[in-house]
């Protein structure tokens, strides 16, 4: 698909209108799976399309198409240009207020080791060795690995000169054992949020396939672990569960069209409020979180977001105090308050919404074993698999697939289902030591969920290993 | 639309070569989608979308792709032909698929349901003066929704369903506010009118003086809205073959153990009474109804067809979850149900559950929107969110005090990457002892 001659066929027949933007989206999927030794059908995804905003007599709307003809996309426009002008009357924003974007610019970044460097028959057979070592004992159930890769372009222009084009490939691989006696089954996984934007040599970066054996052996250690404890003690929370931290409790409740009231109806609304900005302590002055589209390799970077705004590393919070929102453009300028360039849509077939993209919690001053020396009793916890919070982003509840317990600074024997609770205001407070550029780890989601019309989207996420004290910890019943 | 799919699958037709066959499913929409926020337009727009998956199979070789097409038949033609030559230049570096399953008996299918939808705009003009002086927030959803499947045999499947989802929340301070939904084939201003003096009224017992409760045990009624988030936790990896012969379902102890629920409990995946299509993406027609649980044990799971050429067990879903849930009715009244509570919990909404122990179907959420204290059997506060963990087993088993006579009919609100056809049929549920813990 040739994004630049597919513009300009809509460029010479552009609609007449006060301002409009058109987005294309070329998207390459492939997937690669083996599960219990058995290639699953190859999977390829070719997504293409694009996305028309209109601003025109005061209302704005859209038009998205996958016909990309001439006039498949002069139909996308009027569509858009019919909807700006039913709702204008109504509509909550008005478009007069809003940045337009006129620069051009190029992002572009794509792996050491290309995708396509590997044949289709040595992918299937590094799936097929992985499942070999993930079959570690007749009571490992079932087991699979899969590799997935997306090369990615789009283009955005404008009635007013925008041109620009973004164009990477991201790649992940995950290993996944199940491990069952009787009616009791344990899973552990590795790589599910280990996504990155590059090619295959982040594979070997993420340990893939080499964290096979060791997923295999804590499957089935996990089945004849104690349960992990319950009670008030310390928690110290690998990236691995960092992530998913940092995603739910400092991510979303910081996105500015959540606190507009945008997702009152879905994903929710958030404890945090405007007069907060500048002010209010979130969390112990150990924590630092960043916005950073540049950081290389991980998921969510980019130059610009899918409104053309310009990206850069911003503090979102600094010394435990939170400095600004999570909030694009559109939200800015209704709002008045700082944000960043995070103005994201999941597919050209959906409209831009703050989005996290790479969130960032920075590393501190201590080694992992410091972390754990620090600790009296607690329990360390790796990798999420339960995860909920209530629509404020305050009340939250998480699980990790596995646990160890943690006893006069010494790490001790392995505890299944560990989970903690806590309240968002004031759980960041309690953290009291932030592991070193030794624990820091780039990682990536590939999905999280918000938005009307919903869309799915990916999220880049680094975090060191962190100390939290006096947490409620729990185990099954 | 059907002329585009034939062209589509002819061209498929026409690009295969000997010993090869192909199966390929059309999921295409033309939506509207408005979002509203204060009662005012957020963001307003339309969708038109078409995706064409294909299976391009030689023996038992196979490699799959999907695609956006535009209709336009030239454009279509080129883009279907580089798709099958990625499939095919793949397909020589794949062992053979002993899970493959292919519809081999041709059996076509047609079902068109009718088209009674208003114009979005107007629909939007009604909404907002029904809505008049609340802060409305929500999402309208409207249009043409397209499913069809074709094969080289010469079957073909179509669905076609044309249907509306408004979807919204009425809000006063901070997290006080009521939910609706307003969903259908045929837009009913009376249907409208009547839900939206539901949230006003509800709305006023909203502006009470909170009420927050300690972390404990309480009766409680879940009404449908919330046992549906309930019942869609258990429908991830709940019911399918393919996780319990893994061992990895979360009802692994009725699967194992025998254990039961409440005998009030009979659930089916209802692909008759339900709005998805009638055949799935590898071109097996599904039969009308298959049995879950049946007064609270255990009876049959989703069989995809990879799953059963795997395990040897006949067909009966497309995906291994439910998309079409029934819940048969109990016996409450629903005229009745705040006399039966008593004291306890009204709960309209739950949100954002997941298995806090997989093995024990615990599973933690929250309340949400219209939550009330009730004394006596009369609403007396709205609630301040609480979390519960609670396991399946007690909440539809040992504590399960009685559904309701009544059942709602809800659409699911979904749009990742598309509209939802899924649904659910569900009653209420009286519960008592139901945990809360934060």
């Amino acid at each position: 698909m040739k994004l630049e001659s597919i513009a300009k066929a809509f460029r010479e027949r552009a609609p007449e209108v006060e301002y409009w933007s058109l987005m294309l989206v070329d998207d390459r999927f492939e997937a690669l799976s083996v599960r219990q030794n058995v290639l699953q059908p190859v999977n390829n995804w070719r997504n293409g399309g694009a996305m028309i905003a209109v601003h025109d007599r005061g209302g704005m709307g859209y038009g998205a198409t996958s016909d990309l003809t001439p006039a498949g996309l002069a139909e996308a426009a009027a569509r858009a240009t019919e909807w700006a002008h039913r709702t204008a009357a109504r509509s909550l924003v008005d478009p007069a207020i809003l940045p337009r974007v006129a620069q051009e610019g190029r992002y572009s970044r794509h792996g050491e080791r290309p995708w396509s460097g590997m044949s289709l028959s040595d992918k299937i057979a590094l799936l097929q060795d992985a499942n070999r070592t993930l079959k570690a004992g007749a009571r490992i159930v079932d087991w699979s690995a899969h590799l997935v890769h997306l090369a990615r372009e789009r283009l955005l222009i404008s009635s007013v000169g925008a041109r620009l084009e973004q164009d990477f490939e991201c790649i992940g691989g995950i290993l996944s054992a199940a491990a069952n006696d009787g009616s009791e089954t344990q899973n552990r996984t590795h790589g599910e949020d280990l996504f990155r934007q590059g090619g295959l040599e982040q594979l070997e970066a993420t340990g893939f396939p080499g964290e096979a054996e060791r997923v295999a052996a804590e499957a089935l250690q996990l089945l004849d672990a104690p349960d992990c404890p319950s009670g008030t003690m310390d928690l110290l929370a690998m990236p691995g569960q960092m992530v998913l931290q940092v995603h739910e409790s400092i991510g979303h409740p910081l996105e500015l069209d959540r606190i507009l009231g945008d997702e009152r109806n879905y994903a929710g609304t958030s404890f945090v409020t405007p007069e907060m900005i500048g002010t209010y302590r979130y969390g112990s002055p150990l924590l630092n979180v960043t916005f950073d589209p540049a950081r290389e390799g991980e998921l969510a970077s980019y130059r610009f977001d899918d409104e053309g705004t310009p990206a850069a590393r911003e503090y979102v919070i600094r010394g435990g105090i939170l400095e600004r929102t999570l909030g694009g453009a559109v939200s800015q300028a209704r709002s008045g308050l700082p944000g960043v360039a995070n103005s994201r849509a999941s597919n050209w077939n959906r409209p831009p919404i703050d989005r996290m993209a790479n969130l960032n919690l920075e590393p501190g001053d201590k080694s992992l074993a410091e972390l754990i020396g620090s600790v009296e009793r607690g329990v360390w916890m790796d990798t999420n698999r339960s995860w909920s919070i209530d629509d404020s982003r305050n009340k939250f509840q998480f699980g990790c697939e596995v646990g160890r317990l943690i006893e006069d600074g010494e790490l001790k024997g392995i505890v299944k289902n560990p989970n903690y609770r806590g309240i968002s205001a004031t759980f960041w407070r309690s953290l009291d030591g932030v592991g070193d550029a030794s624990t820091h780890e780039v990682r990536g989601l590939w999905t999280c969920g918000k938005g009307e019309p919903n869309q799915a989207i990916q999220v880049g996420h680094a975090a060191p290993a962190c100390v939290f004290r006096g947490v409620d910890v729990f185990g099954s019943e | 639309m059907r002329e585009t799919f034939e062209h589509l699958a002819g061209t498929l037709s026409g690009l295969t070569e000997p010993g090869e066959i192909f199966t390929c499913l059309l999921e295409g929409e033309d939506s509207d989608f408005v979002r509203l926020n204060r009662n005012r337009v957020r963001q307003a727009g339309h969708v038109r979308q078409l995706e064409l998956s294909i299976d391009l199979v030689e023996g038992e070789r196979h490699v799959e792709g999907s695609l956006n097409v535009s209709g336009n038949a030239e454009r279509d033609r080129e883009a279907l032909a580089e798709m099958v030559e990625l499939l095919r230049a793949q397909r020589a570096h794949v062992e053979p698929d002993p899970h493959l399953l292919l519809a081999t008996e041709v059996r076509n299918s047609e079902d068109v349901r009718p088209n009674g939808l208003p114009d979005s705009a107007e629909a939007l003009d009604e909404i907002a003066r029904a809505a008049e002086g609340l802060d409305l927030v929500g999402i309208w959803s409207s249009g043409p929704l397209y499913r069809a499947f074709a094969n080289s045999a010469g079957q073909r499947n179509w669905y076609e369903s044309a249907n509306f989802n408004f979807d919204w929340s009425c809000h006063l301070e901070g997290d006080k506010a009521v939910k609706a939904n307003y969903a259908g084939f045929r837009w009913e201003p009376a249907a409208l009118a009547e839900k939206m003096a539901t949230v006003r009224h509800e709305l006023e017992v909203m502006g009470r003086p909170p009420k927050s409760i300690e972390p404990g045990h309480y009766r409680v009624y879940l009404a449908p809205s919330a046992l549906a988030e309930i019942l869609s936790i258990v429908s991830w990896g709940g019911f399918g073959l393919k996780a319990h012969r893994t061992r990895q379902t979360s009802l692994l102890k009725m699967a194992v153990e025998g254990r039961r629920l409440n005998p009030a409990v009979t659930l089916v995946e209802d692909h008759a009474g339900g709005l998805a299509p009638p055949f799935t993406a590898s071109g097996f027609l599904k039969p009308p109804r298959v049995t879950l649980i049946e007064g609270g044990s255990y009876r049959e799971t989703l069989v995809s067809p990879r799953s059963g050429k795997e395990y040897g067990v006949p067909v009966n879903a497309d995906g291994e979850f439910p998309q079409s849930l029934d819940m048969a009715a109990g016996e409450i009244p629903r005229q009745a149900v705040l006399e039966r509570l008593g004291t306890g919990l009204y709960l309209n909404n739950l949100w954002y559950c997941n298995y806090s122990d997989r093995n024990e179907c615990r599973i933690t959420g929250m309340t949400r929107f219209a939550a009330f204290w009730v004394e006596d059997g009369d609403i007396r506060a709205p609630l301040n969110p609480m979390r519960f963990d609670e396991s399946l087993y007690r909440m539809l088993g040992e504590h399960l005090i009685g559904l309701t006579a009544e059942r709602e009919f809800l659409f699911d609100t979904g749009t990742y990457h598309q509209r939802s056809t899924d649904s659910l049929h569900l009653p209420g549920a009286l519960i008592e002892d139901f945990a809360f813990t934060l």
